[in-house]
């Protein structure tokens, strides 16, 4: 059985959590206070000891991240934290700023302080208004209470500003370099990397962009110690630390969002979720968010090398394998958002791969000719799959379509579209070549 | 007629301006507050923006066209978005959908001919563990049901089916 953790998910409770009162009675703004008595390395070395992998899905260590922010002579420096949660299936950045917007602008102060910086904005998607609102409560209460401005707590020279901005709307505006466009006023298109926002970011200058739940770890990761806190997770040998937030949607009983030490495996977590609805079989498992590649329980975690300590898993079911960056990874998906995503036996697999088809080819910004097109044509072959005018030969076009968009774009976009409609066609063949065999779905199959 | 912000906007603007280190970075923010005003990004509100935040024109179509948030033609009274996207889907998104559809008596994309309620299907809106939802303007409504979607709905003053 998972013990729930309360680090991240501390104040979540408490009423009226998101008030500066209850924030402040339950301990909030000490670790601001204890930062700013510290040099900005400092910090940065316990964040790198937390180990904390970015939890917006591409697992990148926060603290190495900071470390690489070079105070510049002439240009300022900035803090972005991207909250454009959009990835499907994901559901916890939300909690934080619903819930707990003043851990996010605490963090937000000390990350800001760490790499240089005096101005941070938070890039969150109109949709999210009660995240907006919340955050920019917490953002008035602390500048009347002189945490926020030209002397934080009135103890040290060192401006500090948070901003809310907002996006528009746009998937695409989740990728690092299209939320700084965005940011700036632009069209969120990604830009080429190098150079990498910490030499050139926001508006030219070094910026480090840091995922909602990422930032919000940094306050208690301060008073209790990166170290300490790293070793909470079951996969701290594998620099994988602390705790991290978890949520479980689609076929399960109960739904929802939950803290635990880093590590659960899948079938913890859905059983932790109430298991799978009206009692039935598991059929596969989005990990991480719809970019991340499907999978099932019969798979089995293949880390033969002895040295590897990967190996302690070796010949297990991947759903029986603690979640973790470099677990997932080997497990021949990724761990994404920490958002899983369980899909019940019944379900046609050709309406799940035509359904996250259609949201890539409406969020695919349109920049690089073989995403925008690559995308459409996809959605078009899994239509006429469904729609029971599919030919074997197009299913086979699937691979090479996707081959054509992986590593001929600008950002990652291009894989997180390919990557998951080739494994389901990869893994669910039969189902295709079922659709096209009985010129449409043969089990009349709902998605549900 | 050129578009004027009401004054309350108007200090908003300046306030919002402030908060950057170049104008064009209100691009969005000016955008959401002016639609606000005006239901819609006319040719007015793109002109005034680009005034306003000394921008070429062009540049201010290329950033309404590129937001799906940004409507290009006048909509309804109020916008209702039924999330389409897997998560919502697996628990019955889609049947929400139709029920919507069938209740308006419009499709998706449409305005109800009193003007009172646009109806368009939106991409996952992060709220999958309390699906299948939906977002009538800035409110989240969660874990729906038929009956629940009736109810608000009839709340709105919408002239159901």
């Amino acid at each position: 059985m998972l013990q729930p953790q309360k680090i991240i998910s501390r104040n979540y409770e408490l009423p009226e959590s998101w008030t500066l009162a209850t924030f402040e009675k339950a301990g909030g703004y000490q670790a601001i206070r204890k930062a700013l008595q510290m040099e900005p390395a400092k910090i940065i070395d316990e964040m790198k000891a937390a180990n904390i992998r970015g939890r917006g899905g591409a697992g990148f260590p926060m603290g190495v991240k900071w470390s690489f922010m070079r105070p510049h002579p002439t240009k300022p420096a900035y803090l972005v934290v991207n909250a454009d949660e959009g990835e499907p299936g994901t559901h916890k950045d939300r909690t934080i700023m619903e819930r707990d917007p003043h851990s996010l602008i605490e963090g937000c102060m000390i990350g800001a302080y760490a790499i240089g910086a005096h101005v941070a904005y938070i890039y969150v998607r109109d949709e999210l208004h009660l995240a907006k609102k919340r955050l920019w409560d917490a953002i008035h209460d602390a500048r009347a209470k002189g945490y926020l401005g030209n002397r934080p707590f009135g103890a040290k020279d060192y401006p500090l500003e948070v901003h809310v901005h907002t996006g528009g709307g746009a998937y695409i505006c989740g990728e690092e370099t299209s939320l700084l466009n965005s940011l700036e006023g632009k069209r969120g298109e990604p830009r080429f990397k190098p150079p990498f926002p910490a030499q050139v970011g926001a508006f030219g200058c070094p910026t480090t962009v840091n995922n909602v739940e990422s930032i919000a770890a940094a306050g208690p990761v301060l008073l209790m110690g990166g170290a300490e806190f790293s070793k909470l997770s079951r996969l701290h040998a594998l620099n994988d630390g602390g705790s991290r937030l978890y949520g479980v949607n689609g076929h399960v009983e109960k739904p929802g969002t939950w803290e635990f030490n880093c590590g659960p495996t899948m079938n913890e977590l859905i059983e932790h979720a109430g298991g799978v609805s009206k009692g039935r079989k598991i059929k596969c498992v989005i990990p991480g968010g719809s970019s991340t590649p499907v999978l099932l329980p019969g798979e089995l975690f293949h880390a033969p090398d002895d040295k590897s300590p990967l190996h302690e898993w070796h010949g297990k079911s991947v759903f029986d394998v603690p979640m973790g960056v470099d677990t997932m990874r080997t497990a021949g998906s990724m761990l994404g958002t920490c958002c899983l995503t369980v899909i019940a036996e019944g379900t046609c697999m050709v309406r799940v791969a035509q359904n996250l088809a259609r949201f890539y080819k409406h969020e695919s910004c349109g920049q690089c000719t073989p995403c925008r097109e690559g995308t459409a044509w996809i959605l078009r072959i899994f239509d006429k799959i469904e729609n029971g005018q599919g030919e074997l030969r197009e299913l086979d076009q699937v691979a090479d379509i996707a081959s054509g968009i992986v590593g001929n774009t600008i950002c990652a976009f291009g894989e997180g579209a390919a990557g998951p409609a080739l494994t389901f066609v990869k893994k669910f063949r039969a189902e295709f070549v079922a659709h096209i065999e009985a010129k449409g779905c043969p089990s009349k199959g709902s998605i549900l | 007629m050129p578009f004027e912000p009401t004054p309350e906007r108007a200090r908003e603007i300046e306030e919002i301006i402030g908060r950057y280190p170049n104008k064009q970075a209100a691009c969005l923010p000016l955008l959401h507050l002016c639609q606000e005003q005006e239901g819609w990004c006319s040719d007015d509100v793109i002109a005034f923006v680009a005034q306003r935040l000394e921008l070429p024109t062009s540049h201010v179509v290329g950033v309404v066209t590129f937001y799906t948030l940004f409507n290009q033609k006048p909509v309804g009274k109020h916008q209702l978005w039924v999330c389409r996207t897997l998560p919502c889907a697996l628990r019955g998104g889609e049947s929400i959908l139709h029920y919507c559809e069938k209740r308006l008596g419009i499709h998706d994309g449409e305005t109800t001919s009193d003007g009172l309620v646009t109806l368009r299907s939106a991409e996952c809106l992060a709220s999958c563990a309390s699906a299948p939802m939906m977002q009538l303007d800035k409110d989240y409504h969660e874990d729906l049901t038929p009956e629940r979607v009736d109810e608000i709905l009839m709340k709105l003053g919408a002239n159901l089916r």
